[in-house]
């Protein structure tokens, strides 16, 4: 049994290697960014650790040099990490037995590069195995040790890295790279359109909350259409 | 209000999003529109933080050529649609930025 319980453990952890990789420019971009934006280095570190989720640290960056006020800054985490919701609903049948305090910290873990392999991974091996906690396990913690390091060198590095790399722009990059796959359908390519339409439209609103509106704006319209094409004709 | 307590609540609320169907499974059915409006939640978000990044220009619209952002990443999105490969699509864009920003 406890073989099997490391087997299970590893192969989640080989899993997710190749995205823990992917995720250290990250680590260290936001590590320099939020040095940048006038963040205490060990404010910077501790958010990798306490809120664990790279786009809202990103964006945290920002509101943070914008100096938004706090509860705002709260307010559009709680936005842009509420996709984890889906995570948490997607992969909820998978876990129904395991322990509460098992579910407590894999919820910890539950990002979306842990998601990404964990869910491909379930819905491949049909067995049903009793021990597929650990591979989420394994995933998450991977992760987690990465983005903390990556946090930790950029910090270190963040003051040598010349603005003219223009280093910023991977988080663009990286949006697209996870946005263009999702636009499968008409619902999902209009919620995409209409946020990012809006997010223009109202640039200029105080502290940003053009994000959190546009947001909003597009989920609705995603879910208004989604809900009218399922209704029969 | 003080970051600490700004890092504190906002882990407070990422963990219970994060939670919130893995511990409620099975306990209470959701409504069908929150399956749905779930659903569209990432492609909303992200777009309403990547649309401003590439399209405007010190907070003005900008469709001309010289932005370089909008180029490189009309190049990103054409590489990501082809390939679906996160690590070669902010490769060729951060590429792309750097080569029309020396040349444009």
């Amino acid at each position: 049994m406890k073989s099997r319980r490391l087997e299970v453990l590893l192969s989640g952890i080989q899993a997710e290697v190749p995205l823990a990789i992917a995720v250290i420019p990250f680590g260290m971009i936001y590590g320099a960014l939020a040095l940048n934006a006038g963040m205490p280095a060990p404010v910077a570190q501790a958010m990798s650790s306490i809120v664990f989720a790279g786009s809202a640290q990103f964006i945290t960056t920002q509101l943070v040099r914008e100096q938004v006020p706090g509860l705002v800054i709260i307010m559009t985490i709680a936005v842009v990490n509420l996709r984890h919701a889906l995570y948490s609903a997607s992969l909820a049948p998978y876990l129904e037995k395991v322990s509460a305090a098992w579910k407590v910290l894999l919820a910890y873990l539950l990002t979306d590069e842990a998601y990404a392999v964990t869910i491909t991974h379930y819905r491949q091996s049909d067995q049903s195995t009793s021990l597929r906690h650990w591979f989420l396990l394994g995933a998450g913690l991977t992760l987690w040790a990465s983005w903390q390091a990556s946090t930790a060198l950029g910090l270190f590095l963040g003051a040598v890295v010349p603005e003219a790399w223009s280093l910023d722009f991977t988080l663009a990059l990286t949006f697209i790279a996870l946005l263009i796959p999702m636009l499968k359908d008409r619902p999902g390519l209009t919620a995409a359109l209409a946020a990012g339409i809006t997010a223009i439209l109202v640039y200029s609103l105080p502290l940003k909350l053009g994000i959190l509106l546009a947001a909003l704006v597009g989920i609705l319209t995603g879910t208004g259409l989604a809900i009218l094409q399922e209704k029969p004709q | 209000m003080n970051l600490w307590l700004v890092l504190i609540i906002s882990g407070l609320t990422t963990f219970a999003t994060r939670l919130s169907f893995i511990l409620l499974y099975g306990k209470i059915k959701f409504p069908h529109w929150l399956e749905h409006s779930l659903r569209y939640v990432p492609p909303a978000v992200l777009s309403a933080i990547l649309f401003p990044e590439l399209l405007l220009h010190s907070g003005q619209l900008d469709l001309s050529l010289g932005n370089v952002r909008l180029i490189a990443g009309l190049l990103a999105i054409l590489v990501a649609w082809r390939t679906r490969n996160v690590l070669l699509t902010i490769a060729v864009g951060m590429v792309a930025l750097w080569i029309f920003s020396a040349i444009l």
